[in-house]
């Protein structure tokens, strides 16, 4: 594909404000807890106490007894969907047999309002069988620990395996023992990550109505509709086309709003009970029964020569994605040395089983954990060699050519330039204040490109309307509606984009991988191409010329020479206003599997001060150097660079799920799981490189989730230097600074 | 639920006193209100005192000031006289939740839920506040510090409320302070606290101290032991060692989720000692 870079943008590259902000800031967009149906019902779920129990018996005879209570529904209600994935799925929404976490769901009510439904819930009689648990990524790897499930090894793992672990994976290329034997320094350390949470503001929530002849609508909160569709109608037994799905307004996903939780719960109580349920998530069930990421722990090995090139890598990761199998970590093996030109290079990664919900994608899956190992551990050689960690970055860094440590060669990229750009920024070279000091990490994302269906329409009065199928997290209406005009030449104003619902237009695949300015992008352009060419045709027969002679330019058709004929510019409103006369109204469509979506880059610094004695630990200064190829809103990229720097530095210093003995979860609630808040940050600068990525039109890259890779060891290669011990354990609360401070005599 | 505004201090006891199932004051609401909507507390009856008058004033009383056990933080804020007078019990009050927060949150409903962590009670002990308490017997008043005896429960009995919290006449060259340790910046819940009062003699001699230590036992440590470290000194570097190492030897924290025992004993300590510094510039020794 040829790719526009000389292109003179009007308005890929300016700021308009996003189509949504309106009414997002007056409350008027309705989000998934708004919709409300005549009829409607509450749905409210029962979660059990126990992280893992088999279940003996339910008797929900007394709950329906209640007055107001329309429908029950446990585990039983449900059948076994054909594929394995489905079936787990649906597990970790309504449990079977046994639950496998403290927070799963075992029965639902629907009623006539809220307050009756939670009183059915506390009359439902289940009788549970405890089991042993463990919820601890070692402890689950361990001989002897408690199997959580059998049988569920995807790959043929060695005798002596644990029986819960079940992914398992290894990338890389080259000799490792000839690389580690030419290092001068060879550095080995462990590393261990607590799960976190996407934290998104809006809690789940949906409205299903199944109607008697068996179809039925679903509105819900959600990255990918077409997806929920899939799931929801494979659970309950339904052709694709007879559930219709919308996407409401979206208060934040950030990954965890790939799947579903309530929906398929909603469905059967609707079914249940002939009326319409609605069924919104406490904040308290959103931590207990979504999200979070894996947990891992990991083990690192580099070599390096004097001058810090790296000779050799390895890694070692274990991640847990719950109670369920999960191939997340290999995403973090892939991604670990992925920033490096490495001669040699071994990642392996493992997935074992615990009695946690079942993780789900959270910016970048897999890649912060791993690369928080690998860059820390750089770090680490830098100061033990006395060299420049910007330097020795530079001096690995992975170019056009390069074998990427997972494979594939690396075209066009834009890490070194990043790099630079960092080392020249006068952030890197301010000075430091006491008890000050600061990091910095690489970081990485493939960009996913993905199945994508755009529909544009070309209205009579000449403004244009897109339809397309992916919820818009980000402020993708914006810069979609933006590429519209600018390929069609008109102003941003006169184009509005909608996210249709499944039953509008193709299939489209979920918000996710940093895929939608880039894929739906990329379809925009190629349906506005669509539209442009039947527009030419039409001016061509108004002009009584060959179409081919037709070219489109600033919103207009115009002959394409002289020898084509002497008529002025016809703009997109006249050729409009004459479509009923030349051939109906006038659309452009595109549906693609979008390739090349090219991998993206960054790279942070951050400053930090840790109190000497309380071990407090403040963020000072914080630049974000990423490629975005070419940023269509500036504004909307920076704000992708700058949340994912906050959720990446949430992510080093406080956040984390916390698990009793017991098994069950401590802190399922804003108060005790810390995300920073505004007054713990410093502004955030963004800085914006712009390698063009020759997969799109316009050199667009996915920028959403690259950001929150490297603030993990940007933060603990910081707040490493400020206390003179290696932070190697997230999150890096007080107590364990203070802790690693004592141990190491500091 | 019965929800009943009370217009008479001794209505609103003879309602709580009544009562037969689980009754409850509402102040702010800012605790209350949060626990009932998560299922951790069903009352049968939400009495609320708001709108008994005098409830919501401040009112000099014996060179010191009277708070209404319905000022809100936003309220007591204002009050410039307080404010002066007072700093450390103020800002241990004014640190409570966001500005949304410190309109509706009382120091009787922060003291009353009687978390080990709650941010207005330890200044309010060093300052060597009293409460009144009306029950169905009538007044009485009592020591800030009587009040909570273990995490969520109280010494009032049944039918008995807050409806004032005393600070009395500040002594001369004295000065108060609160601090809080908490990961964040702000919006979070104490890992260890210390609230210090601390009155000089004009050659800059500390002649008085009170040292409340916050959220390392079920509830506010009165440190007396660590106080009379202070006493006799000029607070200097060496007196505030002692300080220091007198309070961390008094706590008795746990481990838990907001922090380890260790880490909550050695910041307490730092607490301490620098919330004396702050008490000390105050006091204008
Ligand atoms: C977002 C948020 C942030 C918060 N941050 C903090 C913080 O930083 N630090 C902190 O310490 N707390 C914090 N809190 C907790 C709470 O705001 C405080 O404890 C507050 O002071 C409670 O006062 P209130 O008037 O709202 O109490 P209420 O909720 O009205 O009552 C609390 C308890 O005290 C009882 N009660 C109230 N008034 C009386 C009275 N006069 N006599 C007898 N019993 C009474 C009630 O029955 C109830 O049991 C926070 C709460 C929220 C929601």
């Amino acid at each position: 594909m040829t790719t526009d870079t000389k292109r003179n943008f009007k308005v890929v590259g300016t700021r308009p404000n996003r189509p949504d902000g309106v009414d997002k800031v007056t409350g008027r967009a309705m989000y998934g807890a708004d919709a409300t149906a005549p009829g409607m019902l509450w749905g409210k779920v029962l979660r059990s106490p126990h992280p893992h129990a088999e279940i003996v018996s339910i008797d929900t005879s007394e709950a329906m007894k209640l007055p107001g209570v329309q429908a029950v529904v446990t585990g039983a209600d449900f059948g076994d969907p054909e594929s394995l994935f489905v079936s787990d799925v649906q597990e970790h929404c309504m449990a079977k047999d046994r639950v496998y976490y403290d927070g799963h769901a075992v029965a639902a009510v629907a009623a006539t309002s809220a307050s009756t439904a939670a009183k059915a819930l506390k009359l439902i009689k289940i009788v549970y069988k405890p089991l042993p648990h463990v919820t601890d990524v070692d402890a689950a790897f361990a001989h002897g620990a408690p199997v959580i499930m059998h049988h569920r090894a995807f790959e043929i793992l060695p005798p002596g395996t644990s029986a819960n672990a079940t992914n398992f994976c290894e990338f890389g290329h080259g000799d490792l023992h000839e690389g580690f034997a030419k290092a001068d320094l060879i550095v080995e350390r462990s590393f261990r990550t607590a799960a976190t949470h996407q934290g998104y503001i809006e809690p789940n929530a949906c409205l299903a109505s199944y109607s008697s002849d068996g179809r039925a609508d679903l509105w819900c909160c959600t990255q990918g509709h077409y997806h929920v569709r899939d799931l929801c109608a494979q659970i309950m037994g339904m052709e694709a086309a007879q559930l219709r799905v919308t996407a409401s307004e979206i208060g934040g996903g950030f990954g965890g709003k790939t799947s579903i939780y309530v929906e398929p719960v909603a469905l059967m109580l609707s079914k249940k009970s002939g009326r319409p349920v609605k069924m919104v998530m406490s904040r308290e069930e959103v931590f207990r029964a979504t999200g979070p990421t894996i947990s891992s722990s990991m083990d690192v090995k580099i070599g390096m020569t004097k001058d810090g090139r790296m000779t050799a890598g390895q890694a070692v990761i274990r991640a847990s994605g719950g109670a369920w199998p999960s191939g997340t970590m290999e995403m973090g093996a892939q991604a670990a040395f992925a920033c490096y030109d490495m001669p040699a290079v071994k990642t392996i990664g493992w997935n074992v089983l615990t009695n946690r919900p079942k993780e789900s994608a959270y910016r970048a899956p897999g890649a912060p954990t791993a690369i928080f190992g690998v860059e820390s551990v750089i770090d680490e050689m830098s100061q033990k060699l006395g060299l420049d960690p910007l330097e020795v970055r530079i001096l690995n860094a992975a170019d056009a050519g390069t074998l990427s440590s997972y494979g594939p060669t690396f075209n066009q990229i834009g890490l070194k330039a990043t790099l630079e750009a960092a080392k020249n920024h006068p952030h890197y070279k301010a000075p430091l204040g006491p008890n000050q000091a600061r990091g910095l990490s690489c970081g990485f994302w493939f960009n996913f490109g993905g199945n994508t269906s755009v529909s544009l329409a070309v209205n009579t009065d000449g403004t244009v309307n897109i339809t397309e199928g992916n919820p818009d997290i980000g402020g993708s209406r914006a810069s979609i509606g933006m590429m519209a005009a600018e390929e069609l030449g008109i102003p941003f104003a006169d184009v509005r984009t909608i996210i249709g619902d499944t039953a509008s237009i193709g299939h489209n695949d979920t918000t996710d991988g940093s895929r939608v300015t880039f894929a739906v992008g990329l379809a925009t352009i190629r349906a506005a191409r669509d539209a442009i060419q039947k527009m030419c045709h039409r001016a061509a027969q108004i002009w009584d010329i060959d179409p081919d002679a037709v070219e489109w330019e600033d919103g207009a058709a115009k002959p394409s020479g002289p020898n084509a004929g002497q008529f002025p510019p016809m703009t997109i409103k006249e050729i409009a206003a004459n479509a009923f006369r030349t051939g109906g109204p006038i659309a452009g469509h595109h549906e693609v599997n979008a390739d090349g979506a090219g991998v993206s880059f960054g790279v942070h610094i951050a400053d930090v001060e840790v109190d000497p004695e309380t071990a407090h630990t403040l963020i000072k200064r914080y630049t974000v150097f990423q490629d975005a190829g070419k940023a269509v809103h500036p504004s909307y990229v920076e704000g992708q660079m700058q949340g994912g720097a906050v959720q990446g530095i949430g992510w080093a210093l406080n956040e984390e799920y916390i698990y009793g003995a017991d098994g069950r979860l401590q802190n399922a609630g804003f108060l005790d799981y810390r995300i920073p808040v505004a007054s713990d940050l410093p502004m955030i600068d963004a800085v914006i490189l712009e390698i063009p990525n020759p997969g799109h039109p316009y050199g667009v890259r996915g920028v959403g989730e690259t950001g929150i890779v490297p603030p993990l060891a940007a933060v603990a290669n910081a707040v490493t230097r400020a206390v003179g011990t290696r932070m190697t354990d997230l999150p890096i609360s007080p107590p364990k600074i203070m802790a690693a401070k004592a141990a190491a005599g500091k | 639920m019965r929800y009943v505004a009370a217009t008479t201090a001794e209505e609103a006891s003879a309602l709580l006193a009544a009562e037969t199932g689980l009754a409850k004051v509402l102040g702010g609401g800012t605790d209350i209100l949060v626990q009932m909507r998560a299922g951790m507390v069903e009352p049968a009856l939400l009495v609320d005192i708001k709108k008994i008058p005098g409830l919501r004033e401040i009112k000099s009383e014996a060179g010191g000031f009277r708070i209404g056990a319905g000022v809100s933080g936003a309220e007591l804020m204002r009050h410039s006289a307080f404010a002066t007078t007072w700093p450390g019990a103020l800002e241990g009050f004014n640190l409570i939740g966001s500005t949304q927060v410190q309109g509706r949150a009382t120091m009787a409903g922060n003291l009353c839920n009687a978390s080990p962590a709650g941010d207005a009670v330890p200044g309010l002990v060093a300052a060597g506040a009293t409460v009144r308490i009306q029950g169905p017997k009538g007044q009485r008043d009592c020591p800030i510090e009587d009040v909570p005896v273990s995490p969520g429960k109280t010494s009032l009995a049944k039918g008995e409320f807050i409806t004032s919290i005393f600070l009395p006449a500040k002594p001369a060259r004295t000065g108060d302070a609160y601090l809080r340790f908490i990961p964040r910046t702000e919006m979070d819940i104490a890992v260890a606290s210390a609230g210090v009062c601390l009155t000089f003699d004009a050659s800059g001699t500390c002649t008085a101290a009170r040292v409340a230590l916050g959220a390392v036992a079920p509830t506010v440590i009165v440190a007396h032991d660590a106080a009379k470290t202070l006493i006799g000194t000029k607070v200097d570097a060496a007196a505030l060692d002692a300080l220091q190492a007198a309070a961390t030897a008094l706590a008795r924290p746990i481990s838990d989720k907001r922090g380890t025992a260790d880490y909550r004993r050695e910041t307490v300590g730092v607490l301490a000692r620098r919330a004396a510094q702050i008490a000390k510039t105050r006091a204008g020794a």
